[in-house]
């Protein structure tokens, strides 16, 4: 075999860090990112060609591909906005090319650590990944170097670090259920081995284990009540960093939390996950609801709107059964791609005002039609209005859970309608109204965020038969 | 024999969660960073002893990066970070420390009560060694929570993860994999932190967490 997807997705992205970091010059290393990302999205999108081999280090199986691809699509898509983005911040100075040339390389290095994450055969090596994919963004979000971006990434630094380390804990926890019936060593670390013999763990240590974990990882996920971090991390940084943030990462850590939660499943004596998932969902969805009113920095507002998505979908998965899994999923693909495509949107159009304070943008949809309209259709999908995809997820999570507990659903829909009315308030202001700041014309990429649009739009009228099937053969698994 | 693997392991985890309370009350640098060393050197002797008892010599690389490492490369260059930092004379008003140490017996005893409960069908020695090890991390995150100065919270982090260490040893056959990757992180967890430290300093003339406060983006 000469070759491998699963070594591509790993290899391509660390080359590509290391040329990255070599080379001078904005214009051929904006291209290259580009390049390398589309490389690594192909390779993803092959594995479900050619079924990649695997070992005891990594893994692929249907749960994965779906992250994987995902991942390197989104990363394809915000790295083609990254270059235009970077190149205004480039001419404005806010970088300078040796900033420029680290902040590549560190994009590709994050993919990297994404990528390892989410095929990795081993909980420590997944804890690793995490961990990098982590301390690469907190140095991106500090890459301005304002008194901010400093605060932001400090805080997201000593708040990631706390959860790192309780996620760590619950790892060895994992370890130590499993070193009894699977043996010292490698093996009782190994996720393979550890699924088929998690019936006879210990259950008592697998539930701490569980709540340890949740709160480790439930911390990058951006659950209630340790998401500080994430409204500042989200406006401090380069805006394609809040995209990469709110779409792929957050959905990384999940993934974190959802391989553990098989694993509970398997064990007949530990407690149900599900309650727990429940819970943080619900309390980081009205939370975040709530958060939206009287934001006045405008990444900061669609940063707690992602608080709310994620609550939404780790409520999803905290139900479980087939349907509310499968919403779970279709909500998670559809807030990627819509929120990424909001940042594109924002991104452009706070460096064409040169601000991010909501009260000095205003009337976009006279001053520059395309972005306005574009802002306008991303904060409908996200607000969840029909025919979008996203309409489509909330729909199905709130019936589902409405079948089963009707209070909790109720809770969910007031929550849905709370951020709703948040995001519409402001958007009415931003959107229409009296055109305020300046009025140069934008030299964007619409390219990326349409793209994202037209698919949650498409999505949300009409879904290929072969996604739905994949996706309900991954809800089945998700137990 | 094995009364005496038991005994001097439990005193040495048991020392770890002792440093970890005289970490919380120091209100001078330069004592935190001494206490800090001790800490470390108190987990150094925690992974070697438990690297003889458990016939495992991987652990005495561990132990090796936890001595040469933790005990004396950090404090050492923290030490020389404060001097040009010109706050080595700095008194840290560390706020109720009666409060704050009747905080750290509480989590003690809730680890203790956690983790003695979940853990009763595994090996005694590790059971142990899990309690101190969570009582150790959960009294890293209190300095952190308390501590305004960033010298003293990369302190708790680092107390934290030394925490995290004992767990790690005491879980038997646990897999290199995982402690080389602690030495690493900590290691870029520093390099990181140097980064900031740097950077705050010449930002802000103050390493006072309270002082990125007042930057806080919405509060313009």
């Amino acid at each position: 075999m000469t070759f491998d997807a699963l070594a591509g997705v790993l290899l391509i992205p660390v080359v590509a860090a290391a040329l990255l970091a070599a080379l001078p010059g904005y214009r051929l290393t904006a291209r290259i990112n580009v390049a390398a990302a589309l490389l690594t999205f192909a390779t993803a999108v092959s594995m479900f060609f050619v079924e990649p081999r695997f070992g005891p280090f990594l893994l692929v199986d249907d749960l994965n591909k779906v992250f994987i691809v995902l991942t390197t699509l989104v990363g394809f898509t915000t790295a083609m906005f990254s270059a235009s983005y970077i190149g205004h911040e480039i001419e404005i100075g806010r970088l300078t090319p040796r900033f420029v040339r680290f902040y590549h390389a560190m994009y590709q290095i994050l993919m990297f650590a994404m990528n390892l994450a989410l095929v990795a055969n081993n909980i420590g090596l997944m804890w690793v990944a995490i961990e990098m994919a982590t301390l690469t963004t907190v140095l991106m979000v500090g890459i301005y170097r304002t008194h901010e971006a400093l605060e932001a990434a400090w805080k997201y630094f000593i708040l990631g670090s706390v959860g790192i380390g309780l996620a760590l804990f619950g790892t060895i926890l994992v370890y130590m259920a499993a070193q009894p019936v699977v043996g010292e060593g490698l093996d009782a670390m190994v996720w393979t081995a550890l699924m088929r013999r998690a019936a006879s763990f210990d259950p008592e240590l697998l539930d701490a284990a569980f709540v340890f974990l949740l709160l480790g990882y439930g911390t990058k996920v951006g659950l209630a009540p340790l998401h500080a971090w994430l409204p500042d991390a989200h406006a401090e940084g380069p805006t394609p960093i809040s995209a990469v943030l709110s779409g792929l990462l957050l959905n990384v850590a999940l993934y974190a939390v959802l391989r553990f939660k098989i694993l509970l499943a398997i064990n007949p004596g530990a407690i149900a996950p599900g309650p727990l998932m429940v819970t943080m969902g619900l309390i980081s969805c009205l939370l975040g609801a709530f958060m939206l009113y009287r934001r006045r920095d405008i990444k900061r507002m669609f940063a707690y709107s992602s608080i709310e998505h994620m609550g939404i979908i780790v409520f999803a998965f905290g139900m479980g059964g087939p349907l509310a899994n499968f919403a779970g999923l279709l909500h998670m693909t559809m807030h990627s791609l819509t929120k990424s495509a909001i940042f594109f949107a924002v991104g452009h159009v706070t460096q064409v005002k040169g601000t991010q304070k909501i009260a000095e943008i205003g009337g976009l949809t006279v001053t520059h039609p395309v972005l306005g309209w574009a802002l306008v259709l991303g904060v409908v999908a996200i607000a969840g209005l029909p025919p979008l995809g996203i309409f489509m997820s909330e729909f199905l999570v709130v019936t589902s859970t409405f079948a089963r507990e009707p209070w909790l659903a109720a809770l969910l829909g007031l929550g849905i309608l709370i951020a709703l009315g948040g995001l519409f308030l402001r958007l009415n202001g931003i959107a229409f109204g009296e055109p305020r700041g300046s009025t140069a014309p934008a030299q964007a990429s619409y390219a990326p965020m349409f793209a994202h649009l037209a698919v949650v739009l498409v999505a949300g009228v009409y879904l290929p038969p072969t996604l739905v099937a994949g996706f309900e053969n991954v809800a089945r698994l998700l137990g | 024999m094995h009364g005496l693997a038991f005994d001097v392991a439990h005193m040495l985890a048991g020392s770890l969660v002792l440093v970890s309370f005289m970490l919380l009350y120091q209100d001078r640098l330069y004592a935190l960073l001494n206490i800090f060393a001790l800490h470390a050197l108190v987990l150094a002797a925690s992974v070697a002893w438990q690297a003889s008892v458990q016939n495992a010599p991987h652990l005495f690389v561990t132990a090796g990066i936890a001595l040469i490492f933790k005990a004396i490369i950090i404090p050492t260059a923290l030490h020389r970070i404060i001097v040009q930092l010109g706050i080595h004379r700095q008194i840290e008003n560390v706020v109720g420390v009666g409060l704050t140490m009747l905080l750290g017996i509480g989590l003690v005893a809730l680890s203790m009560v956690v983790m003695l409960r979940v853990t009763s069908g595994a090996d005694p020695l590790a059971r142990e060694d899990l309690a101190f090890a969570l009582s150790v991390v959960l009294l890293g995150l209190l300095m952190m929570v308390t501590r305004r100065n960033a010298v003293s919270q990369v302190i708790g982090f680092m107390s934290l993860e030394n925490g995290l260490v004992l767990a790690a040893t005491g879980a038997k056959g646990m897999p290199l994999v995982v402690e080389i990757s602690i030495a690493f992180s900590v290691l870029i967890a520093f390099v990181i932190i140097g980064i900031f430290l740097f950077r705050i300093r010449e930002r802000f003339d103050t390493v006072d967490v309270q002082a990125l406060d007042r930057f806080r983006g919405e509060r313009q």
